[in-house]
């Protein structure tokens, strides 16, 4: 992390003190999409942070982008994964493998921030098992008849551009996948069901619905064919977004509970006096740095190595489960109060949950590992 | 070289502005000061103005030996352009020792500009201004807080005159004496033809409550007491009271910046300053520790707001409103 | 259209503690911040630079860590950025400091000058109006709100204590803010990243050639005699206890005053 990191960190945690910490217990509480931070945040052009200032980008790397998740993510979870599939979900896949005129045409507004932007793989009977898409797409005269459906989509509803995979060609299996760019108009394309979860409740996780949607043959990102392989690559980069929330969140937590151990008193003493409460500290601490350097180290290889995969589902993987970790702990430690909603400890471990599930589940970045492990 | 004390008399519409008279009286007790030293310094008023040959009068009966009167269509209102013309003139004509302004929105624009034309140094905001006796010479000690109040320094100008400060309203008390008419001292000075700024338009801000600097009795709340306001303002009420802030309760927008009391805000000297919820921090004491009377309400045993009370109550203002209101509703029919 | 704006970074004495053993202030561990009136200089600057394609430099006086605030400038977009800093400046009171700021600023040559009215360590809003005079140019001290911009003239409204004045006054000018004129803006991500690519012109006083008599210590006509903290009372008599005891007690200390 050098110096231009560094004030980058003083940007987001501004940022975050005075436009996302106030809300985010009313973004919880009500289930409301933060769209004045948002609109805040492309003021401040985090839309694009690690994308080239030729594509209405910052021209930042992938640290500094993760730096702004891990910031907004301390105060509020939701906002952190609006900017995480925005930035690693929408944007990623057009700057990898679109052509020129898609990246002049979707991926500029996507890193202006003028554009949201998501990515819609899953499917209530392909989560893990991806290959088993059932949406389909067929080519017609100049343009690709979609039909099927989606789950589980963040920023569904509020996103204008989605990344959406497909099957063109159904007796090939995962090689018969292809991505395609869909604009949120388009006649056929309706947003369904919003989600009611557990955690990241502002988050807006939809189904979206494809009713012989016509996508332009322009539309088509990459070629036949090579969708599952697009959406892997652009996973392994989401991970270390999520590696990044699950960090804030976990560090959010134990900000929390160390300022609430040292002004709790019982038995006459701050309970931070207590070497059972200093010990579970010292513990979540030291997790948390770890996950910290996993998910740094994880950042700068994705811009200096081909291959990053091991390196993201690591830091995804502990990430995670620290957040979960400590956000349990930092519950236990507030008491009776923790329970309540009138503290953020409990929003912070629901939250942390989903960090374990989505992107690649904790069982999917162990298979990762191992198969690097045990190449 | 005149070795007198000038006190810059701040007017408008034919009205003197209270700080000129505070500073008056305050320039006469540095002249007893002087006096001791055996030293002969003359009070003087500087008025700039047009149509004020009345106001002279009024300002012997505060301390002054003798006024040197300005009169232009140009001094019709304050102007930093031509107000500092005719301060740095004076100042150079009469070459007083030390020349006091009062630190409003006018005295604060003007003082520092004539100060540098006149190549002297100025100390803002002074809260004490005494003669050192320890010297032989004329020097003043000038005491100002700095760092948000949070420091004092006292400072000193002794190679350069006249030694200039400029001091809030409220921070000295004005003295009505009885005196004989003095020497008035009519002056004339050119005036630039243009004007460097064109007065578009003024506005009158709707008070939306009276000016607490004027109050007798103040009853002050602080962050805390931001969801309580009703109890304050009918607390106040029974005392016929006005309502203060601190700028920690004015933040929060509860209430406006016109009663925000301390270093950014307004400097009060009621008889009476009640504080409720108000922690006492240095930026708010400065404004209101001139008080007669300090009573202090605050759940923390800690506050520093206990360093200047007189009075000191340990406990949760929201309880104890109601039941001082009850009783002094009581004692009052 | 060039705009320059004076800056200060200033400890953050909203939050200095006084040590109730030494009866000093305690320094250390105060963050340094942008002085809050300045912000709002800086803010009016950069909207001006907006709407009217100006160009924004920023000035500050200080010691080398001043940079620090400068690079936060540059990652607000401003256009250039200048530390005044040598030894021989240092210890200077508002004359001084205005001599040496103003040299500065005469090399730059602005339209218009933006300061905050005072600092939060010095406290004296002395600096801005001294500048003015220096250069010889119009002032407008607590603009509260920026009305219009055109390339030779601004139109603003200046606050007095109980009436809002609406003023126009034709380049070159100086105006002082107070930080209720306007919030500043967050840092961007894009400028904040180039923010160390930005170069930072040091000037010192080869640059200026001021003499010896005008700047620094030597040229404050005004000194510090003694600084001392507020003395803090050990003997705090307070009423503990149920709100009769503290109505009895507030009661007896209001009597005299409520007759």
């Amino acid at each position: 992390m050098n110096e231009k990191h560094l004030l980058l960190k003083k940007l987001y945690q501004q940022f975050t003190a005075e436009i996302v910490r106030p809300i985010a217990g009313y973004v919880d509480e009500e289930e409301v999409f933060p769209v004045e931070t948002v609109k805040e945040m492309v003021n401040a052009q985090m839309m694009g942070i690690p994308y080239p200032v030729k594509y209405g980008g910052s021209g930042a790397d992938t640290l500094a982008y993760v730096l702004a998740v891990e910031e907004l993510s301390k105060a509020c979870a939701t906002t952190g994964v609006i900017l995480s599939a925005h930035t690693s979900l929408g944007a990623h896949p057009i700057y990898a493998f679109g052509t020129e005129e898609q990246k002049q045409k979707y991926l500029v507004p996507l890193n202006k921030g003028e554009k949201l932007g998501a990515f819609a793989l899953t499917e209530p009977n392909a989560g893990t098992d991806a290959a088993g898409q059932k949406t389909t797409a067929i080519l017609k005269d100049g343009y690709y008849e979609i039909t099927g459906s989606k789950i589980f989509i963040t920023n569904a509803g509020y996103a204008d551009i989605y990344i959406i995979f497909a099957m063109t060609d159904i007796t090939k299996g995962t090689k018969g996948i292809t991505a395609f760019i869909l604009e949120k108009d388009m006649p056929g394309f309706t947003i369904g069901k919003k989600e009611k979860k557990l955690g990241i409740r502002g988050s807006s996780t939809c189904e979206l619905m494809f009713d012989r949607v016509k996508v332009p043959v322009e539309n088509r990102l990459g070629a036949e064919g090579k969708g599952f392989g697009i959406a892997m690559t652009t996973l392994d980069g989401g991970r270390i977004g999520i590696a990044a929330q699950a960090l804030g969140i976990a560090q959010g937590a134990l900000d929390e509970v160390v300022a609430y151990t040292k002004s709790r008193k019982q038995f006459n003493r701050s309970i931070s006096q207590f070497q059972n409460t200093q010990f579970k500290l010292a513990d979540m601490a030291t997790q948390i740095e770890a996950a910290r350097c996993l998910v740094y180290k994880a950042a700068v290889a994705k811009d200096t190595q081909k291959n990053f995969s091991t390196e993201a589902a690591m830091a995804k993987l502990f990430a995670s489960e620290t957040a979960m970790n400590v956000t349990t702990m930092a519950v236990q430690l507030y008491g009776g109060y923790g329970y309540t909603r009138e503290y953020p400890v409990e929003r912070m471990m629901r939250d942390a949950k989903i960090t374990e599930i989505y992107e690649g589940t904790s069982e999917v970045q162990r298979m990762v590992i191992s198969a690097s492990v045990l190449r | 070289m005149t070795k007198d004390i000038f006190v810059f008399i701040e007017t408008r519409n034919n009205i003197i502005a209270e700080v000129s008279l505070q500073l008056l009286s305050e320039a006469r007790k540095l002249k007893a000061q002087y006096a001791q030293k055996g030293l002969n310094h003359q009070v003087v008023g500087v008025l700039p103005g047009y149509n004020v040959e009345n106001l002279p009068a009024t300002l012997f009966n505060y301390g002054a030996d003798k006024v040197i009167l300005c009169q232009h269509e140009k001094l019709k209102e304050a102007t930093t352009q031509h107000t500092s013309k005719v301060l740095s003139d004076i100042i150079r004509a009469f070459e007083p020792d030390s020349f006091l302004i009062g630190a409003t929105v006018i005295g604060r624009d003007i003082a520092p500009r004539v100060a540098a034309r006149v190549d002297t140094g100025l100390t803002a905001d002074a809260t004490i201004i005494e003669v050192d006796m320890a010297s032989d010479t004329s020097l003043l000690l000038i005491t100002r807080p700095a760092f948000g109040g949070n420091l004092f320094g006292t400072i000193v100008c002794p190679n350069f005159r006249p030694q200039m400060a400029t001091i809030r309203p409220n921070v000295f008390e004005k003295t009505e004496i009885e005196a004989e008419a003095g020497e008035v001292v009519y002056f004339e000075t050119t005036f630039d033809e243009t004007d460097w700024v064109e007065i578009l338009k003024r506005e009158v801000q709707q008070a939306k409550t009276n000016d607490i600097a004027k109050a007798r009795i103040i009853v002050s709340a602080g962050r805390s007491m931001a969801k309580h306001l009703d109890l304050i303002k009918d607390f106040a009420q029974t005392l016929n009271a006005e309502v203060g802030a601190s700028r920690g309760l004015v933040e929060t927008g509860a209430l406006g910046k016109d009663v925000q009391v301390g270093q950014t805000g307004k400097t009060v000297r009621p008889l009476v300053y009640i504080a409720c919820g108000i922690s006492g921090a240095v930026q708010h004491t400065a404004g209101m520790d001139k008080a007669e009377c300090i009573i202090a309400i605050n759940s923390d045993p800690n506050a520093a707001i206990f360093q200047i009370a007189h009075v000191g109550i340990v406990g949760d203002a929201v309880l104890i409103l109601p039941k001082l209101k009850e009783e002094l509703q009581k004692i009052l029919n | 259209m060039k705009i320059v704006v004076l800056m200060k970074q200033v400890p953050n004495t909203t939050e200095m503690l006084i040590d109730k053993e030494t009866g000093t202030l305690i320094r250390t561990g105060v963050d340094s911040i942008m002085n809050p009136d300045d912000t709002s200089a800086l803010e009016a600057a950069l909207k001006i630079k907006q709407s009217n394609g100006a160009e924004v430099i920023v000035i500050t006086m200080g010691p080398p860590q001043a940079a620090n605030m400068l690079r936060e400038c540059y990652g607000r977009g401003v256009d250039h950025a200048m530390l005044i800093s040598d030894p021989a400046f240092a210890g200077a009171d508002t004359w001084a400091t205005s001599n040496t700021l103003a040299a500065a600023i005469k090399r730059v040559q602005p339209d218009l000058i933006f300061a905050g009215r005072q600092a939060i360590d010095g406290d004296t809003a002395q600096v801005g109006p001294q500048v003015a005079e220096r250069l010889n140019i119009p002032q407008i001290t607590y603009v509260s709100k920026i009305v219009e911009v055109t390339s030779d003239f601004i139109v603003v409204k200046k606050h007095y204590e109980d009436f809002d004045e609406t003023l126009k006054v034709s380049f070159p000018c100086l105006l002082t803010t107070l930080e209720q004129l306007d919030h500043l803006r967050f840092m961007n991500v894009t400028s904040a990243w180039q923010a160390f690519d930005k170069p930072i012109e040091t000037v010192n006083n080869q640059v200026l050639m001021l003499d010896a008599k005008d700047i620094g210590l030597k040229g404050s006509p005004t000194q510090v005699r003694k600084t001392f903290t507020r003395p803090v009372s050990s003997e705090v008599k307070l009423i503990h206890g149920g709100s009769d005891e503290a109505v009895k007690a507030i009661l007896s200390t209001l009597a005299p005053y409520i007759q």
